[in-house]
């Protein structure tokens, strides 16, 4: 959180960038392959799951591991309703659905701390799994289902207007008081606790807002995967995936997980197209080098960068 | 008038008897110091009455009404602040966002950004912390890391604060600083109650200390009553207070 307010200036050109990123993006199905639209809306969602994942466990430093429960949670929705109701009522209500179990969730069991939290979480994922394998094979008596198809253009607007969603609320949460809490928690709960901070309700609604944007995301991707079941929907990579993105990218920064996210996704598509028996082992070798040499993560290598070209004090702490 | 007022805390650890039906009341305005063996409860009680945790038994009251029972952030909010033994700052956040954590969140009513970094400004001159506003909290020395905790706490607009050995680990001069704050601190009209080891300090700025040892109180009065009492020679000053 920055308490002196920024240059107009800059906020303007952080602003223009932005608009011009945006409307680039707006337009870009009109000329692009659809190859490339298909590949930028799932780039879209792991940027969405790896930001919402950091808008919580970034200041706080509660890691959790609960991703997969809450895309899991909107894919379900999409799959029990995408028939019955138009699209953007059903990525909403695959938002709201996974914001009520993080309310529920967190409620429970945000008092656990460090690797108790990261472990509730984990089996969070696996409980909800089971009983949806329960729920379907004793009470509608199948095991997966058939998701309503959604045409690849679409997908790619809503993913775009989710990840503008995502960004915009991690910047404001950023900047506000709230995130100043949210930071307190992460430094010293107990002291943020003794000065004032509601420090239950703080962490239960950062939970629940970052859950709302990754169960609205797999409200809509669920239409790319046709045929859903417990399985598919609460896959554990989708709790990894947002966290190794998050440390790959470094969390400091909001551009951090973005850009961890978007070159992850890119670098997993190309693995997987060009080395589809190696992809998992190139991948890890990346991670550990990552890991070892980039401790703050890409943004981090950016603003040691910056540092050595213009002198550090240009650079924001 | 008293400010704070408690009666019969009872405080168990497993099989360990932190408090045993401890009574005491805070007199609005004035220095109170609480001492005593390392053990006797004293963090404890500070804990129990900044709600970080639950009494077994026995009720505490301030400004006339019950506290116990409610959660830390409440008490904070209703006008008890407190500092840590162990020192707990926000390491990684500026000196002034520290502070303005305090007048954010640690009152009733909602403050303005700009209200609460006007009057973090002011709070850090107060503590003698204005040159060290912007740089992490973490790069403080102790001392200065302790007038910080003191600041974030004021910045709460507190009618009590609880200092937990704000001099533990300050040499001569600091000390002698930190002295001097704490009066300047209860002539704002904030009442204090403090937990100290340093001897010197207690008996020159506190108008009333209380001393307990395993657990109970064993003695209160004047800081003259209490270097001439013998039970706290015996359990506490030992035989050179005489002197």
């Amino acid at each position: 959180m920055k308490h002196k307010p920024r240059l107009p200036q800059g906020l303007l050109t952080t602003g223009s960038i932005t608009l011009t990123v945006l409307v680039l993006f707006a337009t870009l199905p009109g000329y692009a392959s659809i190859y490339t639209v298909i590949l930028l809306a799932a780039i879209f969602m792991y940027i969405v799951l790896t930001l919402s994942w950091s808008i919580f466990s970034g200041p706080t430093g509660y890691i959790s591991l609960a991703s997969a429960a809450f895309l899991g949670t909107g894919i379900y929705t999409s799959a029990i309703f995408g028939k019955m109701l138009p699209l953007p009522v059903v990525v909403g209500i695959g938002g709201l659905a996974s914001f009520c179990l993080a309310l529920l969730a967190g409620a429970l069991t945000l008092r656990l701390k460090g690797i108790y939290f990261s472990m509730f979480t984990f089996g969070l994922v696996e409980l909800i799994k089971h009983l949806m394998l329960w729920f379907e094979i004793n009470l509608t008596g199948t095991r997966g289902r058939f998701v309503i198809v959604v045409d690849h253009i679409t997908v790619y607007y809503v993913m775009l207007v989710l990840l503008a969603l995502t960004i915009l609320t991690a910047y404001a949460i950023r900047r506000s008081k709230f995130g100043l809490a949210l930071q307190s928690i992460g430094e010293q709960e107990e002291a943020a606790a003794h000065t004032g901070v509601n420090v239950t309700l703080v962490k239960v609604s950062a939970f629940a807002i970052s859950a709302f944007f990754v169960g609205a995301t797999g409200a809509i991707m669920a239409t790319r995967w046709t045929y859903i079941d417990p399985y598919i929907a609460f896959n554990y990579l989708f709790s990894f995936m947002p966290v190794l993105m998050a440390i790959f990218g470094g969390m400091g920064q909001l551009y951090g997980p973005i850009m961890g996210a978007t070159v992850f996704a890119y670098l997993e598509e190309i693995l997987i197209t060009r080395f589809p028996y190696f992809y998992m082992l190139f991948f890890g070798i990346i991670l550990i080098v990552s890991v070892l040499y980039l401790p703050n993560g890409l943004a981090g290598l950016i603003q040691g960068w910056q540092k050595r070209v213009w002198g550090a004090r240009y650079v924001h702490p | 008038m008293s400010i704070l007022e408690a009666e019969g805390i009872t405080k168990h650890f497993g099989g360990l008897t932190a408090l045993s039906g401890i009574g005491f009341h805070v007199d609005q305005g004035e220095i109170l110091g609480l001492i005593g063996p390392n053990g006797a409860g004293k963090t404890t009680l500070f804990g129990l009455i900044s709600a970080a945790l639950p009494p077994d038994r026995g009720v505490i009251r301030f400004k006339g009404e019950v506290i116990t029972g409610l959660k830390p952030h409440q008490v904070c909010r209703r006008g008890v602040a407190r500092t840590f033994q162990s020192v707990k700052v926000f390491p990684n956040m500026s000196v002034l966002a520290n502070v303005m954590v305090g007048s954010f969140f640690g009152r009733p009513n909602t403050v303005s950004a700009a209200a609460a970094e006007g009057e973090s400004v002011e709070l850090l001159e107060f503590v003698g912390l204005s040159a060290f506003a912007a740089i992490p909290a973490r790069d403080l020395t102790l001392a200065n890391q302790k007038m910080l905790e003191v600041a974030r706490a004021l910045a709460t607009a507190p009618e009590l604060l609880l200092l937990d050995e704000l001099m533990a680990g300050l040499n001569p001069t600091e000390i002698g600083l930190a002295m001097d704050l704490v009066t300047r601190i209860r002539d704002r009209g904030i009442t204090v109650f403090m937990i100290e080891h340093v001897m010197k300090a207690i008996m020159c700025v506190c108008e009333r200390i209380m001393v307990l040892h395993h657990g109970e109180k064993i003695a209160e009065g004047t800081p003259k009553e209490i270097a001439a009492s013998k039970t706290v020679v015996e359990v506490y000053l030992g035989e050179s207070a005489y002197a």
